[in-house]
């Protein structure tokens, strides 16, 4: 059978299959190569319909650095997505190995209520949660930026489902060694989940990489603004300086696509972990 | 540090191991009780303050009137008899309505076929995956700036590119009955990605052997699909309809792209609710009035999930 399938390959239907496919990948990305390839363009070229561009330039990078502290806003950003990881997987791998492993009277109650804040989103909570942060007097700070977005019942759904499937016998031994529950968690679990752990913190980091409207919300003092808030006010000052906008545009998308292209079989096998059956 | 017993890791107790001791007089189903309740703790507690908490607060909020300096005042009904004789709030829900039905049978369907594309055993389909995903990793700000670019009136590429064969040019973003439209556009091309992902997981969890067996008895490929893909992927699909309603009313993409593309115009064309709500609370301070359009737009999702719910008879989704 597997060498039939070499054969089959050169079939008529399977090679339109593969060049529409083709075709259609290539059309996908074509935005984002697009905006490479601007940022590399001069103010007089930045119009023209060339792909590559004639006359390339790093005028408009070195722009984006110099001119504008985006270095800082990057730095902003990369402490608050970092810490917002770190702080959430730890979080949620004890939540999740307490969810699946630990038997305590209302588990399946208490799962469900977790489970259910997963329909609730940003935009809906926005005003109330503005709200309560400037009671908490934690407006314009990293502590208002970074508390609120480590909280959210993804990862204590998907790290939950990985701990189920995780097999017992590790964990008994452990016990019976003499293991109080931390020690199971910490030195038998913990380790044992790595490869989830690996793609959830990919995940939260792009999320919190990117996010805008948090942000946008908490922050008006400039020395705390994140990328993309940074990127944003590029509007109002630049309007038609594209060149600028698709420079800064491709620094601050080039770490996650990046990241995205190391990780990107574990953050697959983190959506099949998911267990959505 | 410690003279204990020589497993040098285990020494890394923290905090909560030193309590131990004094739980040695408890059952060892109280232990396990009360060791789940800390390691829940945390992450129940954030979620009560963090989501819970403005859940509820959304839902009193709508009841008062609040000044941009923290003052509260009780103003009863006078939010809701408001928003539904303000134009601005009845277009928005228009915009949704359409912009969400559009959305959720668009990223069904290319998603789904996009999965189906990329399982064929053929060269590349590992690259074409990941391509198909790239857009899922790039910033919403990003996104709104590239097409805005791309979309400029004239000058931009795509108007040029649609001139040179010999179709006029159009404002995408700037004519009242294309806006939407675009803003769609781009909101599934960067969504898709997400949902093949899904829909992927979905598939290869369909035992290979059912399609050798069906493909044995001599049954073509829409045969297949349509009696093993489709009622084996129906968790799935679920899945993905109840996720993305979700998204499509108040995900993230709702409000970055029309806050970079359009502002909610052009004539609040592309005024989405979430995006109407923030406008309304942010550059005008009606904090109360905007609580009591979230609220409402809570109550429309809940439905919304509710009738999914009854439709598919749960999806079978629940026992997980």
């Amino acid at each position: 059978m597997k060498t039939s399938d070499s054969t089959t390959l050169l079939r008529p239907t399977r090679l339109v299959l593969l060049f529409v496919t083709a075709g259609l990948a290539l059309m996908t990305v074509f935005p984002l190569l697009w905006m490479a390839s601007s940022a590399f363009k001069g103010p007089a070229e930045v119009y023209s319909v060339n792909p590559i561009p004639a006359d390339p330039t790093l005028e408009n990078f070195l722009y984006v650095f110099t001119e504008v502290p985006f270095l800082r806003y990057m730095l902003n950003t990369f402490f608050v997505a970092s810490t917002v990881t770190v702080m959430g997987l730890f979080f949620h791998s004890m939540a999740g190995y307490a969810l699946a492993r630990l038997n305590f009277p209302g588990r399946d109650l208490l799962f469900f209520a977790i489970f259910s804040t997963l329909l609730v989103s940003l935009p809906v909570i926005l005003v109330p949660l503005f709200v309560l942060v400037r009671e908490l007097g934690m407006l314009n700070s990293y502590a208002g930026l970074i508390i609120p977005a480590i909280f959210n019942a993804f990862g204590i759904f998907l790290l939950r489902q990985f701990y189920l499937g995780m097999p017992k016998e590790l964990e008994e031994a452990a016990r019976i060694d003499g293991c109080g529950y931390w020690r199971v968690y910490w030195n038998v679990a913990l380790p044992l989940s790595r490869p989830i752990l690996a793609a959830l913190a990919v995940l939260f980091f792009l999320a919190n990489w990117n996010s805008f409207l948090w942000p946008l919300t908490v922050t008006a003092d400039e020395d705390l603004w994140m990328v993309q808030l940074a990127i944003a006010s590029f509007q109002g000052q630049y309007s038609a300086a594209w060149n600028y906008i698709m420079a800064a545009a491709t620094v601050t998308a080039l770490p996650t696509i990046v990241l995205f292209f190391i990780f990107q079989r574990q953050l697959v096998e983190s959506f099949k972990t998911s267990g959505i059956k | 540090m410690s003279s204990g017993p020589p497993h040098v890791e285990a020494q890394r107790k923290p905090r909560r191991q030193e309590a131990k001791p004094v739980h040695r007089g408890l059952k060892r189903k109280h232990q396990e009780w009360l060791a789940a309740c800390l390691f829940i703790a945390p992450d129940a507690l954030g979620l009560f303050v963090f989501l819970v908490i403005p859940m509820v607060l959304a839902l009193g909020l709508g009841f008062f009137d609040v000044s941009g300096f923290g003052g509260f005042a009780f103003v009863g009904l006078a939010n809701y008899k408001t928003m539904f004789s303000d134009p601005l709030f009845l277009k928005s829900l228009r915009v949704t309505v359409i912009y969400v039905g559009v959305l959720v049978p668009s990223i069904f369907v290319v998603s789904l076929v996009l999965a189906l594309l990329v399982k064929q055993k053929l060269p590349f389909m590992g690259v074409f995956r990941s391509m198909f995903f790239l857009p899922h990793v790039v910033s919403l700000v990003v996104i709104g700036f590239v097409w805005q670019f791309m979309l400029i009136d004239g000058r931009g590429v795509v108007n040029q590119v649609l001139g040179a064969v010999g179709i006029g040019g159009r404002s995408w973003l700037g004519t009242p009955n294309l806006a939407l439209g675009t803003v769609l556009m781009v909101s599934i091309w960067f969504l898709m990605g997400y949902y093949m992902l899904i829909f992927l997981a979905g598939l290869q969890e369909i035992p290979q052997e059912y399609y050798d067996a069906a493909k044995v008895d001599g049954a073509g490929s829409w045969t297949r699909f349509w009696y093993i893909t489709w009622p084996l992927l129906k968790p799935t699909s679920f899945f993905v309809l109840l996720v993305s309603t979700v998204i499509a009313v108040a995900g993230l993409q709702g409000f970055d792209l029309i806050y970079v593309m359009t502002k909610g115009g052009p004539a609040n064309s592309t005024s989405l609710g979430i995006y109407y709500i923030y406008n309304q609370a942010f550059q005008y301070n009606n904090y109360g009035y905007a609580a009591a359009m979230a609220s409402f737009l809570i109550l429309v999702l809940l439905v919304a999930t509710a009738v999914m719910f009854v439709l598919t008879r749960g999806g079978r989704f629940e026992d997980v």
